[in-house]
């Protein structure tokens, strides 16, 4: 566009200056208007998919990055204007990584501050004995994300039943959740695949798990963040960069760019997936060692400590998944058809 | 042409940690036009600004997918992203998403 710079209105409310372009409908919109449809999407999601009961007792987790602090901030105002009936709290993990989370667990102090918030942090290193630090020194920079995903699945858990929590909220986006859609699929992970799609999910855990921010493009919340000039804490996690979901972010973005409504098409498609009935799925029991929830006699995150303990960091990663005990299988045997493979077996 | 250019989410640690930068463009004219746009800029910055990664900034002639332009806080996309064409003393922010939240 060539000239003078034209200057774009609002299409809502025609009155004020267009400030961005939202993804999901390419209207041009005021910021004011941003922030009111912005906070409306959220609240309909809510009401629409009855995500909380007056009463409920919900921590939030909070990492200070830009979606937990933005959803603190939202779920606090809608709250209060529209009169939820809910008790807020904060609830933060700290996995022990220098440089990454001690900077990130200061901005969870001041959103503390700010948003009047109770706060509750729990650490690996008290949870399970062994800082991320320490684990990566031991298995290096490899399936580094595999440890610490598992374990802090445990410690939210753990952390808001501390906290007597009803439910557990994550500031997941839409662009979070089509990501994850498109590694399970790569995967073959038909389990994860049903579940990773839910905004409320049950069975992960004691403690129901749900995202408000599922539809939520993450452009938006970082817009939202920045015209608001919200404090938050962006580094990427330095063990992160050999982590496999990079490259489903690359091939989202890309899509993103190409057509905007992708996110919330791959979501919907990995919503729309339905297994056929003579595929085995694992069923969901209790753990031996902890009692935690898992389908396998031990839970993801024992095998791994497991493995640690006793110097043995391969313990639960990579090919074989062989029951506690076993030799490792060499999973190359000829003749066998992926229809026979257990779901989730499939590895790169 | 002088302008003031920040960056956030992170894309700072790219530019030796310095997170708002007042500079002054030198550019050439091109096809007659005296005017500086998105494209050219960029160009510039990753020349003269970017010490490191710069496909942590760059992909192509753009900005790397999931890296947020606001030109006087106005999302580019209003303007013709590339296209849009720059004046004295705008300031153009560069916000990266790409990083946990």
């Amino acid at each position: 566009m060539e000239g003078k710079r034209s200057v774009r209105m609002c299409c809502l409310c025609n009155e004020r200056r267009a400030s961005l372009s939202r993804p999901k409908t390419l209207e041009q919109i005021c910021r004011e208007c941003f922030y009111l449809a912005f906070e409306d999407e959220i609240h309909q999601i809510i009401v629409s998919n009855r995500l909380f009961i007056r009463g409920d007792r919900v921590a939030i987790g909070a990492s200070g990055g830009k979606d937990s602090t933005v959803l603190a901030y939202v779920l606090s105002k809608l709250n209060r204007i529209h009169d939820y009936g809910l008790h807020l709290f904060l609830l933060s993990v700290d996995e022990g990584i220098t440089g990454y989370r001690d900077d990130s667990l200061e901005t969870v102090h001041r959103n503390q501050i700010q948003y009047g918030l109770p706060l509750k942090v729990v650490s690996y290193k008290d949870l399970y004995g062994w800082t991320m630090d320490e684990i990566v020194k031991l298995i290096g920079l490899k399936n580094n994300c595999t440890f610490c995903g598992v374990f802090r699945r445990q410690a939210l858990d753990r952390g808001a039943a501390f906290l007597k929590a009803d439910k557990l909220v994550t500031g997941h986006n839409a662009d979070d959740i089509a990501e994850t859609v498109l590694l399970n699929i790569l995967r073959g992970d038909i389990a994860r695949l049903s579940r990773c799609s839910s905004i409320i999910t049950a069975e992960d855990g004691p403690i129901p798990r749900c995202k408000p921010f599922k539809y939520t493009y993450e452009k938006e919340i970082v817009m939202y963040a920045y015209f608001k000039k919200f404090d938050y804490f962006s580094t990427e996690c330095i063990y992160s960069p050999n982590a496999y979901r990079g490259f489903a972010r690359e091939f989202i973005k890309d899509l993103e760019r190409i057509r905007p409504r992708a996110i919330l098409d791959v979501i919907k498609s990995g919503e729309n997936f339905r297994i056929s009935t003579t595929t085995k799925m694992p069923e969901q029991g209790t753990c031996e060692r902890c009692g935690y929830i898992s389908s396998q006699k031990w839970c993801k995150a024992c095998v791994l400590l497991d493995g640690l303990n006793r110097g043995l960091p391969k313990l639960g990663i990579g090919r074989s998944r062989v029951a506690i005990g076993c030799k490792e299988e060499n999973e190359s045997h000829g003749g066998k058809s992926i229809e026979s493979k257990q779901c989730g077996s499939l590895d790169f | 042409m002088q302008l003031t250019l920040e960056f956030g989410g992170g894309l700072e640690l790219l530019c030796d940690s310095k997170k708002i930068h007042n500079v002054n463009v030198e550019f050439e004219q091109q096809n007659g036009e005296d005017k500086l746009t998105m494209k050219g800029l960029l160009s510039w910055v990753r020349t003269n600004l970017i010490k490191e990664r710069p496909e942590m900034f760059m992909k192509g002639d753009t900005v790397r997918p999931g890296v947020l332009v606001l030109v006087n806080d106005c999302d580019w996309e209003l303007s013709g992203q590339l296209n849009t064409s720059l004046e004295e003393k705008d300031v153009v922010v560069f916000i990266s998403t790409l990083h946990g939240g």
